[in-house]
């Protein structure tokens, strides 16, 4: 199972980035948990300068605006 | 699309000559449109629709041009990059880069803060620092076409050189005030970074597609927008008296400017969201020092973006950036008003 956080102060694009993430696991019946990590002081613990920033399984794999369907995809297949 | 990966050069080449031919053809086509309407011709109405079938193509095609490009501009001008040219260098050159350079790097209000953070802790000058921050959503490539695609380049390049000037010198204050004991401890305590980058190998091919993705994002995003604001522009053309907002916001009123610094406040909008309001202003006889001050106000200096400085700056530094940026764009109101 996937651990994922979304990293943002809580702007549209971060919201954007969540709702897409769920939607792409449901359509392929992944599972994963997701988390919105809100908190500056956290979201700069993963030393990203752009939000939504996007972590899985601790790893950094994503920052600054809304990712592609094709790139979530990509990162919950693998 | 597989042309766009084997020869990226043709693709740019031949998009851009497909783009100027159809622009050149804006005029005439806009002409044959709107005699083809069953509206009498040579009219205030059929001018004004003239004026709407021109302006509106003609802004979206230059904002997707201008987009275009600086996507895939961006695309060598990531956040990562900037800080590292302006790690440790000293104050006053590197103000002027951070103020240019944050006209060409991404940036969006909501990565402020951890930008911000992001800086300091690679050792980039607080000050250096507050220039980048200030340009950036203040001076940016949408706001600049927008007023040049409406209202010419004169004001589109007086925008630039005073969003500039005001970003240069406000960061360059704050950097003499020698404010770092005034960022929260938190931040002046988080690790030093070094401010080292990745270079992904990102072929041509890879930052054109990124140039038709930020063109979707942003022009999807702010089409509307531009759409009111040439109605609004459209439907007071010759209809409206031009000299109805002089009273209040013309350069006779003193007081405008102040008042227009502090109406932009709390609204919180990109430079898009204010070309309307700019537009239906400057039409009505509003003088241009207001109106543009009104539109620095609204893009660099917004209630939530404080909302979330405070928590890494402490009330005094917040309150001198407040200060030193509301200042320097009130000189700008009464410079442009004053000159013009």
């Amino acid at each position: 199972m996937k651990d994922i956080k979304v990293l943002g102060t809580g702007c549209a694009n971060c919201k954007n980035t969540v709702a897409l993430i769920q939607q792409v696991a449901q359509a392929r019946n992944i599972e994963i948990t997701l988390q919105k990590v809100e908190e500056i002081k956290d979201i700069m613990g993963y030393g990203v300068m752009r939000t939504p920033g996007i972590v899985i399984n601790g790893k950094v794999v994503h920052a600054g605006g809304v990712p592609s369907r094709e790139k979530i995809e990509q990162w919950l297949d693998s | 699309m597989q042309s766009l990966e084997r020869w990226p050069r043709v693709f740019l080449l031949v998009a851009a000559l497909l783009w100027w031919g159809l622009y050149l053809a804006l005029t005439p086509l806009s002409e044959a449109f709107v005699a083809q309407l069953p509206i009498p011709q040579n009219t205030h109405l059929s001018s004004a629709l003239q004026f709407f079938f021109y302006d509106t193509p003609k802004v979206l095609m230059l904002l997707a041009a201008v987009v275009f490009v600086m996507g895939i501009v961006n695309s060598y001008f990531t956040p990562e990059q900037t800080r590292l040219l302006l790690a440790g260098r000293h104050e006053g050159i590197a103000n002027v880069m951070a103020a240019g350079l944050g006209v060409l790097t991404p940036f969006c209000s909501c990565s402020a803060v951890p930008l911000f953070i992001g800086f300091v802790q690679a050792g980039v000058p607080l000050g250096v620092t507050f220039s980048f921050l200030i340009s950036a959503p203040m001076v940016n490539e949408v706001a600049l076409t927008l007023l040049f695609g409406m209202f010419g380049w004169k004001i589109a390049s007086f925008y630039l050189g005073m969003g500039l000037l005001v970003a240069i010198v406000s960061g360059w204050i704050i950097g003499r005030l020698k404010m770092e004991a005034y960022l929260e401890d938190w931040v002046r305590d988080m690790p030093k970074v070094d401010p080292q980058i990745e270079t992904s190998g990102t072929t041509l091919s890879e930052r054109i597609a990124a140039g038709f993705q930020s063109v979707r994002e942003i022009v999807g995003k702010i089409w509307h927008y531009i759409f009111a604001g040439i109605a609004i522009g459209a439907s007071i053309h010759g209809y409206v008296p031009e000299s109805l907002m002089a009273p209040i916001m013309g350069k006779e009123a003193w007081w405008s400017v102040p008042l227009a610094v502090i109406v932009g406040v709390p609204m919180y909008s990109n430079a898009a969201g204010v070309i309307p309001i700019v537009q239906a202003l400057l039409s009505k006889g509003a003088a241009l020092g207001t109106v543009l001050a009104f539109m620095m106000s609204v893009t660099a200096l917004s209630l939530p973006e404080m909302v979330i400085l405070r928590k890494v700056l402490k009330p005094r530094l917040i309150a001198t950036f407040i200060g030193i940026v509301a200042s320097g764009i009130l000189f700008v109101g009464y410079a442009f008003n004053w000159i013009l």
